[in-house]
C-alpha cells in the first residue's frame, strides 16, 4: 500500500495521536495531503485559495514547537500540527478572503476570525481557503465567481453549498476537517451530499468575529470532519464567549459526550412528519427511517411529533435572510475595500462597482430584500416574516418538551447534477426546505451519512436540539457511528 | 405579485446597483415568482404573535468599556482601491 495514501486516510483523531506518537511529523503529515490535493484537485476544485508554502512552514513550526515542548516535559496544545481547511468566507490574516465573490477578489484580511484564532493557537495548519456560493448564498456552490466544486462521490454532480468546498475536501481526504458556515443549512446540506459529519452549533455558540456577514441573525460558524467524534472536538475548541461578538453567549462548553459506551437509554427523539412529505427521494426517506430504527435499537424512545409550521421555514427564511443581507452588502460600495469601478462621481461608483462585483444570485438576494424592507412593503414582508418565525420558534419549544432531539432528512434528495436547476432560483430554494428551520429557530443541528441511493449517493440525517445542548447530539450521532460504518465509506478517486 | 419594471428599477436604484436592461427583465420575473411563494406567510393570522429579531436565548454579556488597540491607519488603508495621506481616496461626490 502506498504509505502516503495511508495518511489521508487517517481522521481528526488518528492524525493527532499518530503525530503525538512520533511515528509522523506534522511536514510528513501536511505534504500527503498536500500531495494528494495536487493531484486530485483538478477534477475537484474544492480550494479558492491553496496555501502550501505557508501550510508546510506552520507545520514545520508545529513540529519544532512539540519537540521542544517534549524536552521540557509540557502538554502540546490539543491540535498542534493537525491540517485543516477554511471557508473563503472567514478571515486569515494575510490570506485573502474573497467569499467566492469578484468584488472581494483581492481582498487579504487584516486580522484573524476568533474561530481561526482558537484553532492556530491550538495548533492547526491552514492548508488553504475552500470554495463557496457567493457570500454564502446558494445551495450547490455553482454561485461561485471561482469555479463550481465536483461532489467527489460522482463529479457530475454538485457538492451542496454554499460550504460545498469544506464538504468535498473532507469527502476527497484532502483534510480529516474543515471549517464552514451555516445561514440555512450551509454545513449540514453539503455534509449530507458529501457523506461527512458536520455541526451547526447553537447560535450564540461560536463566535462570528472574522466572518464576513450574510444574514447577522442566522449566520453560525461550524465544522465538517468524518466522525461526529471528530466534529465534537474541534467545535469545543472553537466554542465559547468572545468579547468581539456581543452575540457570544456565556454557556460553559461541555465536556466531551462522545464516551465510548455512552447508552442512550431514557433519552427520546422525536420524528416530525412535516419532513416526510411529497416530492422527498423514496431513498431518503427510507435511509433515514432505518437509522431512526437504529437509534431506538440503541434504547432511544422513537416519538411521532409535529412541527406544524415547517412549510413556512422556506418563505420566512426568503425575506429575513436577504433583508439582513441587503444591509450588510450596503458595505461593498468601493470605498474601503473590494472591487471599485471609478468611471464618474462618487454615485456612479457605488452603482458600478456592486453591479459588476457582484454575482447574479447575490444581486437577486440583495434585491428581494431591499423590496422586503422598503417602505410600504416592510409590514408585509419583513415584519410578517419575523413573526412567523416566532412561530417556528414555538414549535421547537413545544417539540422539546416532549422529546431531547429532533432527527429529521437533512434535504429531500441527494446530490443533484451541477446545473440542474438552471436558471430557476425558486427551485434551487427549496433544496433547503429541511435545514431552514434549524436557523430560524437557532438551535443546534448535525448531520451525518445514514446511507446510499442507488446511485451511490450519500444520504445524510439530521438531529436537531435544545439551544446549547450541541452534547446530546453529539452522544447519539457517536453511538450511532459505533455500530454503523456509513460515515467511514470513502469515494473511489 | 407581479412587479412592474419600474419597480425594479426603483429597487435597483435603492440599492445602489447598476442593471443591465437583461437583468432588469429577468429579475422582475423571477422576482415576482419569489414573492408570489412566500405570499404563503399572508395567511397566517400573527395579530398576538410578537416578532422575532434575535433567537438569542439569554441575554448577551457586554464587555468592560475599556479602550484598546484596534487596527493601524495602515493596516486599515492596505486593501483601499485609492488612498491619500493617510485617508481613502474617493472620486468628487458632487458633479
Amino acid at each position: 500500500m502506498n504509505p502516503m495514501a495511508a495518511l489521508t486516510d487517517l481522521d481528526v483523531k488518528e492524525c493527532l495521536r499518530t503525530l503525538d506518537s512520533g511515528q509522523v511529523s506534522s511536514v510528513e503529515l501536511t505534504r500527503a495531503f498536500l500531495k494528494r490535493i495536487e493531484r486530485l484537485e483538478p477534477e475537484i476544485r474544492a480550494f479558492i485559495t491553496l496555501t502550501p508554502e505557508r501550510a508546510l512552514d506552520e507545520a514545520r513550526k508545529a513540529d519544532e514547537r512539540r519537540a521542544a515542548l517534549e524536552k521540557t516535559g509540557e502538554d502540546t496544545p490539543p491540535l498542534l500540527g493537525l491540517p485543516i481547511t477554511v471557508k473563503d468566507v472567514l478571515c486569515v490574516k494575510g490570506v485573502r478572503a474573497t467569499c467566492g465573490s469578484k468584488i472581494l477578489e483581492n481582498f487579504c484580511p487584516p486580522f484573524n476570525a476568533t474561530v481561526v484564532q482558537r484553532l492556530l493557537d491550538a495548533g492547526m495548519v491552514i492548508l488553504g481557503k475552500t470554495n463557496t456560493d457567493e457570500f454564502a448564498m446558494g445551495s450547490s456552490t455553482e454561485n461561485s465567481a471561482y469555479g463550481v466544486t465536483h461532489n467527489p462521490w460522482d463529479l457530475s454532480r454538485v457538492p451542496g453549498g454554499s460550504s460545498g468546498g469544506s464538504a468535498a475536501a473532507v469527502a476527497a481526504r484532502f483534510a480529516p476537517a474543515a471549517l464552514g458556515t451555516d445561514t440555512g443549512g450551509s454545513v449540514r446540506q453539503p455534509a449530507s451530499f458529501c457523506g461527512v459529519t458536520g455541526i451547526k452549533p447553537t447560535y450564540g455558540r461560536v463566535s462570528r468575529y472574522g466572518l464576513i456577514a450574510y444574514g447577522s441573525s442566522l449566520d453560525c460558524v461550524g465544522v465538517l470532519a468524518r466522525s461526529a467524534e471528530d466534529a465534537e472536538y474541534l467545535l469545543r475548541l472553537m466554542a465559547g464567549y468572545d468579547p468581539r461578538d456581543a452575540t457570544t453567549i456565556d454557556v460553559p462548553v461541555p465536556q466531551t459526550a462522545c464516551h465510548a459506551k455512552g447508552h442512550l437509554k431514557g433519552l427520546r427523539v422525536g420524528v416530525p412528519k412535516e419532513y416526510f412529505i411529497t416530492g422527498i427521494q423514496p431513498e431518503v426517506e427510507r435511509a433515514v427511517r432505518e437509522a431512526v430504527g437504529v437509534l431506538g435499537e440503541l434504547g432511544v424512545e422513537i416519538v411521532e411529533i409535529s412541527l406544524p409550521h415547517t412549510e413556512y421555514a422556506l418563505p420566512v427564511y426568503y425575506l429575513i435572510a436577504p433583508a439582513e443581507a441587503s444591509a450588510n452588502l450596503a458595505r461593498y460600495d468601493g470605498v474601503r475595500y473590494g472591487l471599485r469601478v471609478e468611471e464618474g462621481g462618487m454615485p456612479e461608483m457605488f452603482f458600478r462597482s456592486r453591479g459588476r462585483g457582484f454575482g447574479a444570485e447575490v444581486k437577486r438576494r440583495i434585491m428581494l430584500g431591499t423590496y422586503a424592507l422598503s417602505a410600504g412593503y416592510y409590514d408585509a414582508y419583513y415584519g410578517q416574516a419575523q413573526k412567523v418565525r416566532t412561530l417556528i420558534r414555538a414549535d421547537f419549544d413545544a417539540a422539546f418538551e416532549k422529546v431531547d432531539a429532533v432527527a429529521a432528512p437533512v434535504a429531500p434528495t441527494t446530490a443533484f447534477p451541477i446545473g440542474g436547476h438552471g436558471d430557476d432560483p425558486l427551485a434551487m430554494y427549496l433544496e433547503d426546505v429541511f435545514s431552514l428551520p434549524a436557523n430560524l429557530a437557532g438551535v443546534p443541528g448535525l448531520a451525518f451519512p445514514v446511507g446510499f441511493d442507488q446511485d451511490g449517493l450519500p444520504i445524510g440525517m439530521q438531529l436537531m436540539g435544545r439551544h446549547f445542548e450541541e452534547d446530546t447530539l453529539f452522544r447519539i450521532a457517536h453511538r450511532f457511528q459505533q455500530v454503523t460504518d456509513w460515515h467511514v465509506c470513502a469515494p473511489t478517486l | 405579485m407581479a412587479l412592474t419594471r419600474e419597480e425594479v428599477e426603483h429597487i435597483a436604484l435603492l440599492a445602489r446597483l447598476e442593471l443591465s436592461e437583461e437583468e432588469k427583465e429577468r429579475y422582475r420575473g423571477q422576482l415576482s415568482a419569489i414573492l408570489e411563494h412566500v405570499a404563503a406567510l399572508q395567511a397566517l393570522d400573527t395579530s398576538q404573535i410578537e416578532p422575532t429579531s434575535s433567537v438569542l436565548p439569554r441575554r448577551s454579556r457586554l464587555r468592560e468599556d475599556e479602550a484598546c488597540a484596534g487596527l493601524e491607519t495602515t493596516q486599515a488603508l492596505e486593501n483601499a482601491p485609492a488612498s491619500e495621506k493617510d485617508q481613502f481616496r474617493v472620486p468628487p461626490v458632487l458633479g
